[in-house]
């Protein structure tokens, strides 16, 4: 039973409630974490533990952002973002998504990394229904906007990467003999699903196929097994370590098979140096960003910007560091966002302008590719381009290609 | 056949490390009674000095008696600072001791030299050894490397005063004492010693697995497997224990159907157990006998 005074008073203050939310309509709109001085933006990223190397991107992150804010913000409002460690670990990563969401209120959450921790939060980011911006995952299920309408990926999903090595295979060497091997977890499995329905009938080409954890020392004996396949061909779906590792035992038991290596792996300073340039000559791969390592970005405009920035605002980054190139293009397209979002800092706008970006090019994205996204399409980068080992640098070469995913 | 052969020797390999791990570890065993899980990242925080040192500009052999060095002395260091104080706190107390050091050096290693993996110089060469491709230099230097260790460690603790001396000091405590025998420097001497064979693994390791702050993590746990087995009391029993594990491991993850690769690191875990249930004191180690 509700007393008519209550009523009343309910009456009353919705009324006053929505005077004052048409007033601000007319100009400015917010959502809890935006005001007409500051955007909150929570991340998660792992400092510490295992996957550790990944959190230099927080620190790029944080530093695009300061320097954006000595700018002057973006459109007159500074950004802050709260960035806070899960060690990896998806049961942390949840903890520290409600403390992002409840205790700093902040407007979104943008750059959370890994599959297991994205995998994690997803469904309390959905329920909240506060967005869950650009996960730092290839991961297919990233891209679901019909299941999981507030979360959006960024980089290309695996399976794309693997649909595009499986196409190259089919056009130069349709009878190959292909070895894999692929760490047990989602990325690998996702990056194999991508190869195996690229290959479609084909995938009879696939004769060996070898897993490995991430816990294992050496990851020798995986690729004296592949060898003894007799195959000619090898897609390694690997980390950084075990790349170089994989390439190093290759090379050591002179086996010579036409070598994709998988996009986390192929950088020049942090896999292919230390493995040893003369042995990694002639790999594979595909790429949709520039390395920051490579001189022949000396001259590029982005990259020039991107170069400017570390020297002012984080001299101590290693620029051949894969994940550094990654910070600065992660937080440029959120930049891109809030600035399209203008003064209607709600978080479906928000979302909207996620799902609104047009042609959008980051400095640090291969010239050609572009960030493109619609109500339909949550997988903001879909393009990427072959590249081959030569030298001591990676040659682009065919067309850009775009691998979109079906169903 | 060829596959059999292949993965024994390539087995052989692998266990070299595991080998050289496992020695660190019954060393410090010998010294404390206990096992030092920040034994690893202790090698590891070696091995990035030494490549500190040759990236100064420090040749091979330079760096590497430097590093052992250093090590010994941030051994000794370790000790002194960290665990006298804890002397006669409860295992427990120890044990979370050694879980902090690891967090903590795995921590300062990754802040100071990033995480991005670094190739470590070998002075063995990666040719083939003996015309076979499945054993390079590097690895049969390695072997032997193993092998000199275990010789000197041998002689030590069976002919030299001090090293009986660290023996009695580990296993009869009081008694030792009793006798004249600084039972607390001993100790410090031990963590030492077992640093710098730490620092030797290390050296050794990183050229295959690529020098970065986890790089040790699988290895230790395959080195304790490797020291139980073969007998935390004997460093002869480690050694043999690394190349078994080695081998076990790659034979077991080819050809038992359903272990695969999934359950490869659960057959560390799984040997560790089943030795220290059917036989404690493992293939070469000396029975504990307690008087009650």
């Amino acid at each position: 039973m509700i007393s008519i005074q209550t009523l009343r008073c309910a009456v009353l203050s919705t009324a006053l409630i929505a005077l004052t939310a048409t007033a601000a309509l007319a100009q400015k709109k917010y959502d809890t974490g935006a005001s007409d001085a500051e955007i909150r933006i929570g991340n998660i990223l792992p400092y510490s533990g295992p996957a550790s190397a990944y959190g230099v991107i927080g620190r790029i992150e944080a530093a695009y952002f300061k320097m954006l804010n000595e700018q002057g913000g973006i459109n007159g409002r500074k950004i802050n973002f709260i960035s806070y460690d899960d060690g990896y670990s998806p049961a942390k990563a949840v903890e520290q998504a409600r403390k992002l969401v409840e205790s700093d209120e902040v407007l979104f959450i943008a750059g959370a990394l890994g599959t297991p921790s994205n995998s994690a939060i997803q469904k309390y980011m959905n329920a909240r229904k506060v967005p869950q911006l650009f996960a730092a995952s290839g991961a297919t299920k990233f891209g679901d906007y019909k299941t999981f309408p507030w979360t959006m990926g960024w980089q290309p999903a695996y399976q794309s990467e693997g649909r595009i090595y499986a196409a190259h295979l089919l056009r130069e060497k349709p009878d190959a003999k292909i070895a894999v091997l692929y760490q047990n977890d989602d990325f690998g499995k996702d990056l194999l699903k991508g190869l195996k329905d690229g290959l479609g009938d084909n995938a009879a080409m696939i004769v060996a196929e070898d897993s490995y954890e991430v816990a294992e020392p050496s990851i020798d004996s995986h690729i004296v097994k592949l060898k003894s396949s007799g195959a000619d061909a090898l897609v390694s779906i690997t980390t950084p370590k075990f790349a170089a590792q994989a390439l190093k035992k290759a090379a050591e038991l002179d086996w010579k098979p036409t070598y994709f290596q998988s996009n986390v792996a192929s950088s020049v300073g942090g896999v292919l140096k230390p493995a040893g340039f003369a042995i990694a000559q002639g790999v594979l791969s595909a790429n949709y960003a520039k390395d920051g390592a490579d001189a022949q970005w000396d001259d590029d405009a982005g990259m020039k910007n991107f170069y400017g920035f570390l020297a002012k605002y984080a001299p101590d980054a290693n620029r051949a560091d894969g994940a550094v190139v990654y910070g600065y293009g992660h937080a440029q397209t959120v930049a891109q966002v809030l600035k399209q979002a203008g003064d209607n800092l709600t978080r479906d706008n928000i979302m909207k302008q996620a799902a609104n970006l047009k042609d959008f090019a980051p400095d640090t994205l291969l010239p050609g590719i572009t960030i493109n996204t619609s109500a339909s399409d949550f997988h903001p980068i879909e393009q990427l381009q072959m590249m081959r080992f030569e030298g001591e640098t990676w040659q682009l070469f065919g067309p850009i290609v775009t691998a979109e995913i079906g169903g | 056949m060829e596959l059999l052969g292949n993965q024994i020797l390539a087995g052989v390999a692998t266990g070299a490390i595991y080998a050289c791990m496992a020695l660190a570890v019954v060393m410090i065993f010998q010294a404390i009674d206990q096992l030092n899980f920040a034994q690893g990242e202790m090698a590891m925080l070696s091995t990035f000095v030494g490549w500190q040192l040759m990236q100064w500009g420090v040749p091979y052999w330079g760096a590497f008696a430097l590093t052992l060095l250093l090590s010994f002395a941030g051994g000794v260091a370790i000790e002194r600072l960290l665990f006298k104080p804890l002397a006669d706190a409860p295992i427990l107390t120890h044990v979370a001791g050694f879980i902090a050091l690891l967090a903590i050096l795995n921590s300062v290693a990754g802040q100071t030299w990033d995480f991005t993996i670094k190739q470590f110089p070998t002075p063995f060469g990666w040719s083939p050894f003996l015309g076979s491709k499945l054993i390079s230099t590097h690895q049969a230097g390695m072997i032997g490397v193993t092998l000199v260790l275990l010789a000197l460690l041998y002689g030590f603790f069976q002919f030299t005063r001090i090293g009986l001396a660290m023996r009695a000091a580990a296993s009869m405590p009081e008694s030792a004492r009793l006798v004249g025998i600084n039972t607390s420097w001993m100790v410090a001497l031990g963590w030492g010693m077992a640093s710098a064979i730490g620092a030797i693994a290390g050296m050794l390791i990183a050229p295959v697995v690529f020098l970065e702050p986890n790089m040790m993590g699988g290895v230790l746990i395959y080195g304790f497997a490797a020291a139980v087995l073969g007998g935390l009391s004997s460093p002869l029993g480690a050694v043999v224990g690394g190349f078994l594990v080695g081998v076990f491991e790659n034979l077991a993850g080819t050809y038992i159907p359903g272990v695969g690769n999934e359950l490869k690191l659960p057959i560390a875990l799984a040997l560790i157990v089943t030795v220290l249930v059917l036989r404690p004191h493992g293939l070469f180690g000396r029975a504990v006998v307690k008087r009650v």
